[in-house]
């Protein structure tokens, strides 16, 4: 199988976790320099992961989202290889135009760092999970917002990812995930790869890392 | 040489957090503000065969500013 490409970007700091992950699942993975420009098609899917790339300096992701590395990101999620943005991935995610919205300050203003309950609702998703999971978050800037149209359209088509059992930081609709169009580029804000085995506290983010791969497996 | 200022600005619709932060810290020093935002300053210095105003509004478009949760007006200062 071809390896899982890890973006890392200057800040971000859960590419480890997310290594690991794949390695505890038996799927082969490398990082990708957000420097370098790569050949997608030596991949079979893409992690951006969390952290704070380049210090949130402008806006969360809005400089990672314009790396020489996004050029390839975005012909690989055009060419409709998995992508998967974990918190600050999928802020990137949305500055780099790949999904719709924003990633907005917590209702709370705090750094809030706890166990979320989610639900996954049906849709395009191919990054999907059982149905009630599990995950931790660790964020200030989750709440997620876009316009009202927008999101009538997120859920006509079948966008909307992981919902929020007791919404934490007061995201529209309660929105924790979301998809595009074709279900291959996802993001989340909770942390899959933080809950990868029940001594961490749940494993319920295995599904999750593993789901577009699981034929390779 | 030609300098431009962008101002950008959270939407008017959209929360500020920061700026409702010092609007209290505000009233705890005894200034009454009705309202209080917080926005942020980008100067840039273009030389002159660097297109003008329209090359500085296309920056703001593509990095500076967000148009989904923020505003921006670009003037030559």
């Amino acid at each position: 199988m071809k390896p899982i490409g890890i973006l890392r970007f200057l800040g971000t700091n859960c590419d480890a976790d997310v290594l690991f992950g794949y390695r505890s699942l038996g799927l082969l993975a490398e990082y990708i320099w957000w420097a370098d420009r790569f050949d997608f098609k030596k991949y079979s899917g893409f992690i951006l992961p969390g952290g704070f790339s380049y210090g949130d300096y402008l806006r969360c992701g809005a400089l990672a989202a314009h790396s020489p590395a996004m050029h390839d990101l975005k012909e690989a999620a055009g060419a409709g290889y998995p992508v998967l943005g974990i918190c600050n991935g999928f802020q990137i995610l949305c500055e780099a135009g790949l999904l719709p919205g924003a990633l907005t300050k917590n209702l709370s203003r705090s750094f809030q760092e706890e166990w979320v309950r989610l639900q996954s609702v049906n849709g395009v998703c191919i990054w999907n999970s059982k149905k009630e999971i599990q995950l931790p978050i660790a964020h200030s800037m989750g709440r997620y917002i876009t316009s009202e149209n927008e999101m009538k359209r997120l859920q006509d088509q079948g966008q909307i990812w992981l919902k929020y059992e007791n919404n934490p930081n007061g995201s529209m609709n309660s929105v924790a995930g979301i998809s595009n169009q074709a279900g291959n580029v996802a993001a989340l804000m909770p942390h899959p790869e933080r809950a990868i085995a029940a001594w961490m506290g749940s494993a319920d983010g295995r599904n999750i890392l593993s789901a577009p791969f699981e034929n390779r497996m | 040489m030609k300098n431009y200022k962008v101002e950008i600005m959270p939407r008017p619709e959209a929360l500020d957090p920061q700026g409702r932060a010092v609007k209290g810290a505000l009233s705890r020093l005894g200034f009454q503000a009705q309202d209080c935002r917080v926005g942020k300053v980008v100067f840039l210095e273009l030389p002159d065969d660097q297109g003008g105003i329209e090359n500085v509004k296309e920056m703001a478009e593509k990095i500076l500013a967000n148009p989904l949760i923020e505003t921006y007006k670009v003037s030559e200062v």
